[in-house]
């Protein structure tokens, strides 16, 4: 429980804020938690307190996995990246060939969750392809 | 004359020795009302169902209590009220929720997490990673504001755990 103790305050914040399907299991020196987040916000909220807590995530004992639901096929979703074009490939894996482009903020349509870290997207100018999800938020 | 004094006196005494004999402390009724009212008032023994009965001064509750400090709140609380003899504490104590089911934690095999790590670290030149039973180890140089998108995404892979030996610039 100790683990539950240091990362109380993201727990905490994780459980007031309206995650989901909140898990948080203690395993062999590493806090496992999972949920699903209803916003991006309360996922960078509580990675702000992640590094709060561990700077730089130097422990080594925390899995956050809390990710932010809601995009449905059909659903409109947000480029995230930093600042660069978000690479669309012609499959799911970063060895395919690069199929198309959508820009920093840009608006795309999800057709389709190839997995948990793909997404077939559509932009609205007609590229078509799997884009990584951890660069997509559903608007 | 005397003897109409006398009975009018006869009259007096039987109205008045049941009055003044009730009247030596609070009805069961009215002690029962506030036994229920003081508990109720109580944030801690008000939880859970509650049920007072009173005889003759002795309050007996019932019902089903949180737990047991709020079961011994119940009876303190009965003591204290006035005409309160004696407490016969019947409340029961509820069973504990179980706890919440947590799911087993998921930890992706080496194959599918090295692919997926291959991906993740991509936008990252300067950061290198080798996976091995699960855990994912980072090495090379990383700027600190790209630190938690590449966290965020490994963390999304089910890993054991993320060893980061970056050098942070």
């Amino acid at each position: 429980m100790a683990l539950q103790d240091k990362y109380k305050e993201l727990l905490d914040a994780a459980s007031s804020s309206g995650v989901a399907n909140l898990q948080a299991r203690e395993q062999d020196g590493v806090l496992y938690v999972d949920g699903d987040a209803p916003s991006g916000a309360v996922k960078d909220q509580l990675w702000d307190i992640y590094g709060k807590i561990d700077p730089d995530f130097r422990a080594g004992d925390l899995i956050l996995n809390v990710n932010v639901t809601g995009a449905i096929d059909g659903g409109k979703l947000k480029v995230v990246t930093e600042s660069t074009n978000l690479n669309i490939r012609k499959g799911p894996g970063t060895d395919q060939p690069i199929a198309g482009k959508a820009a920093h903020d840009e608006i795309v349509t999800l057709v389709s969750k190839a997995n948990d870290q793909w997404w077939l997207i559509r932009t609205d100018g007609g590229a078509e392809g799997y884009a990584y999800a951890q660069y997509l938020q559903p608007v | 004359m005397k003897k109409q004094i006398l009975n009018r006196l006869l009259l007096l005494f039987t109205i008045l020795i049941p009055v003044m004999f009730t009247s030596c402390g609070p009805k069961d009724a009215d002690i029962k009302a506030n036994v229920e009212k003081a508990i109720q008032a109580d944030p801690m023994a008000s939880m859970g169902t509650l049920t007072v009965d009173v005889m003759n001064g002795v309050a007996t509750i019932g019902g089903e209590c949180k737990d047991g400090e709020c079961k011994a709140k119940r009876e303190e609380i009965a003591k204290g009220v006035k005409g309160v003899k004696s407490v016969v504490n019947n409340s029961t104590v509820m069973a504990p929720p179980p706890p919440p089911v947590q799911a087993p934690v998921t930890i992706s095999a080496d194959e599918p997490l090295s692919k997926n790590v291959t991906d993740a670290i991509k936008d990252h030149p300067g950061v290198e990673a080798s996976v091995k039973d699960g855990v994912v180890t980072l090495t090379g140089e990383i700027k600190r504001a790209d630190l938690p998108k590449l966290m965020q995404k490994l963390s999304a892979l089910k890993p054991k755990k993320i060893e980061n030996k970056l050098t942070i610039k």
